[in-house]
């Protein structure tokens, strides 16, 4: 999500493609391999809920949603969850009413699995655990993001990843469905 | 205008659907279990109230909880403006000691406008005199959005002592600029000396608007506000303005009833109509706390520019 | 004795215009008019207007009461800057100019002042529009004019009863009319009211005063002037309606005299918009048509006299809500730049409605506004009517600042302002 926003915030910027880091096959593979690994490391699907990430994660939470539900039958809620008025750089960035957040189900004791696109510095993440405790307590939180591009600025580590992705911290990460793409924002 | 919220004319049709936009995202933080998000964290915002409004009062101040702000009330019963200190120097004692936002009620038209020439702070508009109530026609219109959806092309009614209310000078201009027509039925002195200018129509016949009304919007009586009595008596003004079953059984049933309160019952509306499922009164109390975050948060988190930023990449 | 030569300019009055040099004595008379005089010491009026100096009908000095507003000093040295030699003073002070007293104490406190200081008494004991001031009395320590300024006479027996008093005054003043000035505002319509009554004040949520609140007296006073053959000079005419009746009147023969403010024929009530209590104002500005209405007054002779209403009032009071703060605004400093910039007139008929048509009004014709010749009083001002500058309240003579055309580029500027012979305003500075 962190990329996507901050190119919506950046009016005069356009992203630049120029490498592709993983096809559309790659990124299915990816969130196959993720959804068995929360269903590794929980026992099967139990009290596992997702919540993605406004707005590069929802799409995510979705497909890995689907995938679980495909691997073990059964349902698994999905939820979205808009960090803005969480961040610590309010004033930075827009807020966008469109980006809604839907906790579908009561977190207390769940296992909530954040999920987003792109790790970057780790704030948005911070802001998504604050703003986790204003739904209820979960009794664990877990991350899953698709690219890990490192340059983290807060001790957060993500427990499922799509792709170790090693970046300069100038260039930017572009997720979706159909792909990954390294590249630069002018 | 990207500091103070004074009118809603300041606004146009844009800002006030994008406000009302954000207002629900607001009205989202409102549902949660601990409903409080960490926005204004560190932003200071005063109370300067001229008038008595505890509701009001207490609508601004939930909300600048709910986004973590610090709130300051300058009480004026209490204060230095009984030992006649003049309204400027209150005004700037109280920006001295460090406030983003200062929200204004008073008895005079046009006093938040000379409180924001002399400060740095933001300047919220929350009633001047019979002037305009701007976050009260915010909250009337997401009120009004969230049960009939878009507005372009719905009637609305306003009833009642138009000439002292500062409800209906905000509500005309907000739910005209969103594309609704508006019909402002009064005696008339309670009608304002000139309505040159005004996007409305005019009626004395409340039975036959009626019957053409999405909204009807019942105006407080302001026995208060008025020098002298300007109807003969409270009896007739009802019976030829006040919504009694009667009359609310004219509109439609999808038509809403609303009224900013606090209501007269038994005046302007009898007190079964005010509790028909299609008076939606206690919403458009609920609702205020939600826009009037949305409100607080664009003066101080984001500014009302970034708004028009984000409406222009939209 | 010593003298000042005024020299090269154009002499303008109510005779007509013409270029001569002008040399008064300080014994307060002029001396000689004609080409190529000299003096003691010269004052350049090259390119510039001789006029008799200007009389203002109207102005609140504020002294005795609120000196932090305006003393009689500061007041009289803002009217020699904006070449008044006379001004007649209101009597809405505190105490109110009722008595022999008060009006005894206007006049030694304006003894030294820069400009004549006319002091006009009260119709009513405090002008509560009951009881009459002892008017003869007054009359003769040389009050002309009456009025309950800041209030119009409500009851029209008392007016009647008024204007048939001063009518048989006029024995004590050697023929000069007794004039009763009449505020006209029917405070029923006015009250609860701070600009106004119209668009404007419906869409600001600002209580209105109604135009027909002024010309419902304008029209009892036109029948009161003509039931008792009484003179009446309406003050501060302000709307249409008025100068329709004062114009008819007169074209009646009734002896009724007006006035108008520089305010009232260039501004409207949308300057109310900011709700800037500098734009309050009683009575309120009006709408253009009312201006227009003003200005054709003016033109055609129906108005009589540009009157400043000059009403100083502290920074703090204009500070105040628009409700509460206190109506008025400066006006003798920038009276003729802003007459000469607005009115299309030619600078002989701002003069004339300036300066000899407003002596006329408050029978001091004798000592201001006279055409200038040998043995005239010598009060005169020398104009330059082209020079352009921009107003600011912070570089006036008040200690207030309330001027509504703070930062107006405007036209036509006093240069010199002579006042008994003695040189009060020179190159624009005063002299005390």
């Amino acid at each position: 999500m962190a990329d996507r926003e901050r190119r919506m915030a950046v009016p005069a910027g356009v992203f630049r493609a120029r490498t592709r880091v993983m096809d559309a096959a790659d990124v299915s593979r990816a969130i196959r391999r993720m959804a068995h690994e929360i269903l590794e490391r929980n026992h099967g699907l139990g009290s596992v809920m997702l919540i993605g990430l406004q707005t590069g994660g929802v799409h995510l939470a979705h497909s890995i949603g689907t995938d679980l539900e495909a691997i073990e039958g059964g349902r698994v809620p999905v939820g979205s969850l808009d960090v803005a008025l969480h961040r610590d750089d309010i004033g930075l960035r827009p807020v966008l009413p469109q980006a809604v957040t839907d906790i579908p189900v009561d977190l207390d004791d769940r296992v909530v699995v954040l999920v987003d696109d792109v790790l970057f510095t780790g704030r948005t993440v911070r802001a998504a655990l604050d703003a986790l405790h204003t739904w209820g307590r979960p009794r664990a939180v877990q991350l899953a993001v698709m690219v890990d591009r490192g340059h983290r600025e807060l001790p957060i580590r993500p427990d499922f990843v799509g792709k170790n992705l090693p970046t300069r911290k100038d260039e930017m990460v572009d997720v979706g469905p159909d792909g990954v793409d390294l590249g630069d924002v002018s | 205008m990207s500091r103070h919220l004074l009118s809603i004319s300041d606004l146009g049709a844009d800002r006030i659907e994008a406000i009302l936009d954000l207002s629900e995202k607001f009205a989202e933080v409102g549902q949660r279990k601990i409903p409080r998000v960490p926005a204004l964290r560190g932003k200071t915002v005063a109370w300067l109230f001229y008038e008595d409004s505890t509701r009001t009062r207490l609508s601004f101040e939930t909300a600048a909880k709910r986004l973590s702000a610090d709130t300051m009330n300058f009480s004026v019963s209490t204060s230095s403006v009984n030992k006649g200190e003049s309204l400027r120097d209150t005004v700037e004692t109280i920006d001295a000691m460090g406030i983003d936002a200062i929200v204004v009620r008073h008895g005079c038209a046009g006093v938040p406008h000379q409180v924001g020439g002399w400060i740095d702070a933001s300047v919220i508009n929350a009633g001047d005199g019979w002037h305009e109530h701007p976050t009260q026609a915010l909250l009337d219109l997401y009120t009004a959005r969230t049960r009939l959806g878009d507005l372009a092309g719905k009637k609305v009614t306003i009833v009642g002592d138009i000439r002292h209310s500062r409800v209906a000078r905000s509500n005309v201009l907000g739910f005209s600029a969103v594309g609704a027509s508006v019909t402002l039925v009064a005696p008339g002195p309670l009608l304002p000396p000139s309505l040159e200018g005004w996007p409305v129509s005019v009626s004395h016949d409340l039975d036959a608007t009626l019957a053409d009304t999405d909204i009807c919007y019942l105006l407080r009586m302001q026995q208060e506000r008025q020098k002298r009595a300007l109807v003969p008596s409270l009896r007739e003004f009802r019976a030829t303005y006040g919504i009694d079953a009667r009359r609310a059984d004219l509109l439609g049933d999808d038509a809403l009833i609303m009224h900013p309160g606090p209501m007269n019952r038994g005046v302007e509306i009898d007190g079964d109509v005010a509790d028909r499922p299609n008076a939606v009164i206690t919403e458009q109390v609920a609702n205020g706390v939600a826009v009037r975050m949305a409100v607080l948060f664009l003066l101080l988190g984001s500014g009302l520019d970034q708004l028009d930023d984000q409406m222009a990449a939209a | 004795m010593t003298t000042i030569a005024v020299r090269g300019g154009t002499v303008i009055d109510s005779t007509g215009s013409r270029r001569a040099d002008v040399v008064v004595s300080d014994e307060g008379v002029i001396l000689a008019v004609g080409a190529g005089l000299d003096g003691d010491r010269r004052l350049d009026a090259s390119g510039g207007i001789v006029s008799p100096g200007l009389v203002d009908l109207h102005a609140h000095l504020r002294q005795p009461g609120r000196e932090d507003a305006e003393t009689i000093a500061t007041g009289a040295r803002g009217a020699a800057l904006g070449g008044f030699t006379a001004v007649v003073a209101m009597p809405n002070t505190t105490p109110v100019i009722d008595t022999a007293a008060v009006v005894t104490e206007v006049r030694q406190l304006a003894a030294d002042a820069c400009c004549e200081v006319y002091p006009s008494a009260a119709i009513t004991v405090g002008r509560k529009g009951e009881a009459l001031t002892p008017m003869a009395e007054l009359v003769g320590l040389g009050v002309r004019i009456f009025t309950d300024d800041g209030d119009g006479v409500q009851d029209a027996a008392v007016m009647r009863n008024a204007l048939e008093y001063a009518r048989g005054l006029g024995h004590l003043t050697g023929g000069q009319p007794v004039v009763l000035a009449q505020h006209c505002e029917v405070a029923a319509l006015t009250r609860g009211g701070y600009m106004h009554e119209g668009e404007w004040s419906s869409r600001l949520g600002i209580g209105g005063q109604p135009a027909e609140a002024e010309e419902l007296m304008v029209m009892r006073d036109i029948a009161l002037s003509r039931l008792t053959g009484g003179r009446v000079h309406f003050q501060h005419l302000s709307t249409a309606g008025s100068v329709a009746m004062v114009r008819a009147a007169k074209n009646a023969g009734l002896p009724v005299t007006a006035e108008a403010t520089p305010h009232h024929f260039t501004l409207t009530d949308e300057c109310c918009a900011a709700y800037d209590p500098v734009f309050k104002v009683h009575p309120p500005l009006r709408t253009a048509a009312d201006t227009a209405a003003v200005r054709a007054g003016l033109a055609d002779g129906t108005i009589d006299a540009i009157a400043t209403d000059h009403a100083p009032h502290t920074t703090a009071d204009k500070e105040k809500p628009f409700d509460a703060a206190p109506p008025g605004m400066l006006g003798l400093e920038t009276a003729f730049a802003v007459a000469r910039t607005e009115l299309d007139l030619p600078v002989e008929a701002v003069l004339a409605l300036m300066s000899w048509r407003p002596a006329a009004v408050a029978g001091i014709a004798d000592r201001h506004g006279g055409p200038v010749a040998p043995g005239a009083p010598a009060n005169l001002c020398v104009i330059d009517p082209d020079a352009e500058w921009t107003v600011s309240g912070a570089a006036m003579a008040s200690p207030s600042r309330n001027t509504p055309f703070e930062g107006r580029a405007v036209r036509g500027r006093v240069r010199h302002t002579i006042r008994r012979g003695e040189a009060v305003v020179v190159d624009g500075e005063a002299q005390a």
